[in-house]
């Protein structure tokens, strides 16, 4: 039977509310609104009074509604009878009803369009701040690890640089040599035009080297290995390991951070010098299967149009790279707050930051190159 | 605990908020060389905070920590460091590091701050895991050994430097009973045995009367010191109804009838 409300009126100014049939929270539930607007029409009434014999089952949607009008009703100051309710559904409202005397903390509900602007200014001030702070100290840590001070463990130090290394060679692999067929067949297509396909060798060689290759490792290992720093030493924040080395009086950025950059600037031009080999590798294999150039006359070619400038413009890139992914992976770990959604929020900053930053820093050293004329 | 012992430390006037909601209202307490202090209070009642401002964490906004007469946060940092190489500290959850084998983690201070070669360090280490029952622990890794183990662990950690104060962050967070009560006895012995000075945050009322010699307790809604005393003492004596209602579970009402609801 569906939840029904209906009114008496016993005594004047006494409202009986009676209520019948299935109140529980899966069973369609009357409106609140019902007696309220008994109560309305009826301005002479000072007390409610209820009668719950017809009730056949209860939960907490006959307490919720209960709840909602015994609060309306103290606002109107009418008189709310207990009495006539079933024994629990009396427990659960004075449960709910009692009086808090605890202060509630004001929450900070929406503010005005112009106090969000202005936070949001300080805040990009405060975090502009917050990294040149962090690169402070990073540059104090490699200060110390060349006069030998610092503390370094080297075992460590090697498990970091194989798990940004080597384990990542198959992946690097497998992007770089896409992407050097990728290059070839788009290259071929329009020289095919010219009839000049062999160039198909210098287009791969001097886009792999030059920039593509560092790129590419730079966006690869932005999201396995930038992601894995943050995840890492966001963890050990949530986990107070940072706390307990500052009690020690050990810079986290020494002891953490400084290992993950060194591994990562050692690690990043290496990966890319492989990137760039498997690329052409990529190309080659192409070229000479599909699009039948000659092996030979595209090594050569591959040799005169790659000049010893184009490798360090690469390597330069990487560097840079290996830095900026480093940086931004530790910080957003080692800024992160305590709780499992700010973990997620830093992981997704410090690959987003690093790809960010990776693509300027590209214009940037593409710019140079080309006012240096190299 | 005789009157004239000095004071190890001595917090006076301590504020601190964060925005506009005050977490720590006018803090003043001292602990004296030698005794186990308990800052207890409900959740929320800036207790962990306090502990934050303590070790050298968090700058509180107004206010002086002394250690031994020594003002904490108007020291340069070489100071604050040395100052905190006398604290031992137990957080809630161990912390500890994660990369490292139990052993490395009790070693990692000693080889920074001790001159004992490595095969003391390693007598050392094995010293401070059999003093909290984990001998033969110290190659495993704090992911392969249980939570209570852990705690234990970063105990022989926190006492590795032998440090003259230290502080525990809910020691018993977390732990069954015995493995609760087993970190008390431990607290216990350390006082005897290292006559260090001992600060434990908790909201135990097992731990605060086993352990506790005095105690400071926190007002969730004021954020102020509302009692300080003995445990037992305030048990007895206290007037403040929050005082009985907090150290008796709310058990023995001292609000007016009818505040509360019970069940």
């Amino acid at each position: 039977m569906l939840a029904k409300i209906s009114f008496e009126y016993p005594v004047t100014g006494t409202l009986r509310v009676k209520l019948s049939g299935n109140w529980q929270i899966h069973a369609a539930l009357p409106a609140e609104n019902e007696v309220i607007s008994e109560l309305a029409s009826h301005k002479e009434v000072t007390e409610i009074t209820f009668d719950a014999s017809g009730v056949d089952g209860w939960g907490s949607g006959l307490v919720s509604f209960l709840f909602h009008l015994i609060r309306d009703c103290e606002r109107k100051n009418i008189q709310v009878s207990h009495q006539g309710l079933p024994q629990g559904v009396e427990k659960l409202l004075t449960l709910a009803l009692r009086v808090h005397t605890r202060l509630i903390p004001q929450k900070v509900t929406h503010a005005p369009f112009l106090e969000r602007v202005g936070d949001k200014a300080l805040q990009v001030g405060a975090s502009a701040l917050t990294l040149l702070d962090f690169l402070g100290e990073l540059t104090v840590a490699f200060g110390r690890l060349i006069s030998g001070k610092a503390y370094f463990r080297r075992d460590e130090f090697i498990t970091i640089v194989q798990k940004c290394g080597a384990n990542a060679l198959w992946l690097v692999s497998l992007i770089s040599v896409l992407v050097g067929i990728i290059l070839a067949f788009i290259g071929a297509i329009q020289l095919k035009l010219f009839g000049a396909q062999i160039f198909v060798a210098d287009i791969v060689g001097i886009a792999m080297i030059r920039v593509m290759g560092a790129v590419m490792t730079g966006i690869i290992m932005s999201g396995r290995t930038g992601a894995s720093f943050a995840a890492e030493l966001g963890l050990m924040q949530v986990n107070e390991e940072i706390d307990a080395l500052k009690t020690l009086g050990i810079s986290p950025v020494e002891f953490l951070v400084m290992p993950r950059v060194l591994a990562l600037v050692i690690m990043m031009p290496l990966l890319t010098l492989y990137a760039d080999f498997m690329g052409i590798a990529g190309g080659f294999f192409i070229s000479t299967s599909v699009l039948d150039l000659n092996p030979v006359e595209y090594w050569q070619h591959t040799q005169s149009a790659v000049r010893l400038a184009n490798l360090w413009v690469g390597l330069t890139h990487s560097f840079v790279f290996g830095i900026i992914i480093a940086v931004s992976g530790c910080l957003r770990g080692i800024k992160c707050a305590r709780s499992a959604e700010a973990l997620g929020e830093a992981t997704t900053s410090a690959v987003v930051s690093a790809i960010t930053s990776i693509v300027i820093a590209t214009a940037i050293i593409t710019f140079i190159c080309q006012v240096l004329g190299v | 605990m005789e009157a004239n012992v000095k004071p190890v430390i001595t917090v006076r006037n301590l504020d601190l908020s964060y925005d506009d909601y005050a977490v720590m209202n006018n803090l003043n307490f001292s602990v004296k060389k030698g005794e186990i202090f308990i800052v207890m209070g409900g959740s929320g009642c800036g207790k962990s905070t306090l502990l934050k401002v303590l070790i050298g964490l968090k700058e509180p906004e107004k206010g002086e920590v002394l250690y031994d007469g020594i003002n904490f946060w108007e020291q340069d940092e070489p100071t604050q460091q040395k100052i905190m190489r006398r604290f031992g500290v137990l957080y809630q959850g161990g912390a500890l590091w994660s990369s490292f084998t139990l052993g490395e983690n009790i070693a990692l201070p000693l080889q920074l701050y001790s001159a004992l070669s490595p095969a003391q360090i390693k007598e050392v280490v094995e010293l401070k895991l059999a003093l909290v029952g984990l001998s033969g622990y110290a190659d495993f890794y704090p992911s392969e050994i249980s939570g209570g183990m852990c705690k234990r662990a970063a105990l022989a950690r926190a006492i590795a430097l032998d440090p003259d104060i230290i502080f525990f962050d809910e020691p018993s967070a977390g732990l069954d009973p015995l493995s609760a009560r087993m970190l008390d006895d431990l607290i216990l012995q350390l006082k005897d045995t290292l006559g260090a000075t001992i600060v434990v945050v908790t909201h135990e009322l097992a731990s605060i009367f086993a352990v506790g010699d005095n105690a400071a307790l926190l007002d969730t809604e004021t954020k102020s010191v509302i009692a300080i005393g003995s445990p037992k003492d305030l048990l007895a004596n206290s007037s403040d109804p929050r005082v009985i209602q907090f150290l008796t579970r709310g058990e023995r009402q001292a609000t007016p009838a009818g505040k509360e609801f019970k069940l």
